[in-house]
């Protein structure tokens, strides 16, 4: 089995710009940026590489914080950043083309969105 | 008015198709199977033509578009639904943004399924349009005699 | 200093066989800016993780895009059989890569045609397609699809390729390469496609890199980019070379795929001359746990499936990063400078596959 080189590094929103204009100098390129949604809180992986040895760098954010654009940086970034906002309704600050949520129009919005915490109201009373 | 059965124009769109159906009606067009012997021009204008193929389910954003091509062509018209998305919504009929088969926006006359849809039905599909076609010309220079 | 008019491109547009917009700012006839809209084709196929099994999900991954569909649903067994440690049988690594370099040949001749039809130069259009459907004829033959095989699973293949169809298979492909070459050679020396193609829409080496272009659309820039050199499936053991060309224009672009169709054949050739024997699939025991990025070369370029899964029969995220989308930002800089009447072409030259890009 031929196992492609991955390595992922966990940092925190505040470094991502810093680390990611590292990669930019080192020559690396935007691979990709995609997000998972894990119940409370979502996952954000950005790939970079320079041949076929793939780094990425994860972020764990919550519903209403803010991501920094890295589009700055990577100028090609907006397409994932600009995906992010409309299927998962998180916030991408900066960014070099902003698409207001027009980017890809959905039935439903934002459908990847974690669910709303519910509570479950007893008979007769109020949710504590 | 028989130039329509002698030569129908056909207007393509895609739905929200994954391509499959969409270069399976292309393929029609060229010399293996060859829908232009029966005097099939493709066409990219909706007021040149007779013949509507749309491929794939209906999603929020293509609904206006199919909507509006289809009020744009003159009658008679009739429509060929391409392939199982087309007709039903297929594997993705589950899917958050798709609405359903093309029979949701605009009246079918001819449903091919398949996915993708074979050349072989898709000829057989728009044949059959064909003579569809003809009766609601028919239809219409009665209605137009009275 | 002239006037801006905005003129809307898309999405119902003659030369194009699927949806996209652009928004093209223009300065007289020259493109000053374009910006585009997707999401006439989104159809949220990767919510519908929740609702199939890992194994049944093969078949909508496979149905991501009609063009490159076998490859995808490789590259998502794939990602699954990286988390579960199968180990698939070299016979059906071997069968996966011929059938995903036939998607190639027909992927190819099929942007050929299109390309050819964007120019105005119908008779290339119906040769490249007359050739594509001998190619279509083998895969019908060996899977029941044309352009939807459903052959691939995960563990392996869905049904075996005899010897002797193999044989008949290289035989088939001897026989219609003088015709690929003589479409080739068109493509290189014809006076037409040169003077449409030569010189537009240039992407320089270092642009490419930046925007993250991949597949024909960077190597056709002379970056050495292609996922087959890490030796996926049975690429390690037949000894693969990427086709770059240098200088970054439509033509360029062109060249690759039309050089990418005879090595395809070649790959073919020696895969078949190296067929191991054995067994065509590995049972699958238990459900997925973990996560793995799979990356392969589809015919439009590098496409990575990432997959994450918490040992439950449904997986918790699949997420797919396409060639196409990742080659929108080079296509937004190619369009920049050039004339309104050379966008069909251009636009073409990036393969947009808009069913791959917006799933």
């Amino acid at each position: 089995m031929n196992e492609q080189k991955h390595t992922v590094i966990e940092i925190a929103v505040t470094d991502l710009l810093k680390k990611a204009e590292e990669y930019h100098t080192k020559g690396h390129r935007l691979v990709q940026i995609g997000c998972t949604p894990l119940g409370d809180r979502y996952e954000i992986n950005y790939t970079f590489t320079t041949a076929w040895d793939f780094e990425s760098l994860r972020i764990t954010v919550h519903d209403g914080d803010e991501i920094p654009s890295i589009s700055g940086t990577y100028w090609g970034a907006f397409i994932y950043e600009n995906e992010i906002h409309d299927l998962f309704g998180l916030s991408v600050t900066d960014m070099n083309i902003d698409f207001q949520g027009h980017l890809i129009e959905t039935r439903v919005p934002t459908p990847f969105k974690n669910p709303p915490k519910v509570t479950i109201v007893s008979k007769g009373g109020d949710a504590q | 008015m028989s130039y329509i059965t002698k030569s129908p124009w056909i207007i393509h769109y895609d739905g929200s198709s994954c391509n499959g159906c969409d270069i399976e009606v292309l393929a029609c067009l060229t010399p293996l199977y060859d829908l232009e012997r029966f005097g099939i021009v493709n066409t990219g204008n909706p007021k040149h033509a007779d013949v509507f193929l749309v491929t794939g389910g209906i999603n929020e954003q293509s609904r206006e578009v199919v909507k509006n091509t289809y009020d744009q062509m003159p009658d008679p018209k009739v429509v060929v639904a391409i392939g199982i998305c087309a007709t039903t919504g297929g594997v993705f009929r589950e899917c958050y943004n798709i609405m359903g088969g093309v029979d949701k926006v605009i009246p079918v006359d001819v449903y091919v399924p398949g996915c993708a849809a074979r050349p072989e039905s898709i000829i057989d599909g728009v044949v059959r349009a064909l003579g569809i076609l003809e009766e609601k010309r028919t239809k219409m220079t009665e209605k137009g005699g009275k | 200093m002239s006037n801006q008019i905005v003129v809307p491109f898309g999405p119902q547009h003659p030369v194009l066989p699927e949806p996209i917009h652009l928004d093209l700012v223009l300065e007289d006839e020259r493109v000053v800016e374009a910006v585009p809209t997707i999401g006439y084709v989104h159809r949220g196929l990767e919510k519908l993780v929740e609702k199939r099994d890992f194994k049944d999900y093969v078949l909508i991954a496979e149905r991501i895009c009609g063009i490159c569909s076998f490859t995808h649903s490789v590259t998502y067994c794939n990602a699954i059989e990286h988390i579960m440690g199968i180990e698939v049988p070299p016979r059906a690594q071997f069968i996966r890569t011929i059938w995903m370099e036939y998607s190639r040949m027909h992927s190819h001749l099929l942007w050929l045609g299109l390309t050819a039809d964007a120019m105005g130069f119908e008779n290339l259009f119906m040769n490249a397609w007359r050739l594509r459907e001998e190619i279509l004829d083998d895969m019908e033959a060996t899977t029941g699809g044309r352009v939807i095989q459903g052959s691939s699973k995960v563990g392996g293949i869905r049904l075996d390729i005899p010897d002797e169809k193999l044989g008949e298979m290289v035989d088939h492909l001897k026989s219609i390469r003088p015709l690929l070459e003589e479409s080739n050679r068109i493509f290189t020396h014809d006076q037409t496609v040169r003077h449409r193609m030569r010189g537009l829409g240039v992407l320089s080496k270092e642009e490419a890199w930046d925007l993250g272009a991949v597949g024909p659309t960077a190597r056709g820039s002379g970056c050495d980019m292609d996922v087959r050199s890490t030796g996926y499936s049975a690429y390690g053991e037949l000894g693969f070379k990427p086709i770059t060309f240098p200088h970054g224009d439509c033509l360029d672009r062109c060249l690759v795929r039309s050089e990418e169709v005879l090595a395809a054949v070649d790959l073919v050739e020696r895969a078949v001359a190296k067929m191991p024997d054995g067994p065509i699939e590995e049972k699958v025991k238990g459900n997925p746990d973990g996560e793995y990025f799979a990356f392969s070369e589809q015919p439009r370029g590098e496409c990575m499936h990432y997959v994450k899964a918490n040992g439950k029969k449904n997986i918790v995220r699949h997420r797919v990063r396409t060639p196409t989308f990742t080659n929108i930002p080079p296509l937004v800089k190619m369009l920049a400078g050039i004339e309104l009447a050379d966008v069909p072409v251009v636009v073409l030259t990036i393969d947009p596959c808009i069913g791959c890009a917006e799933r």
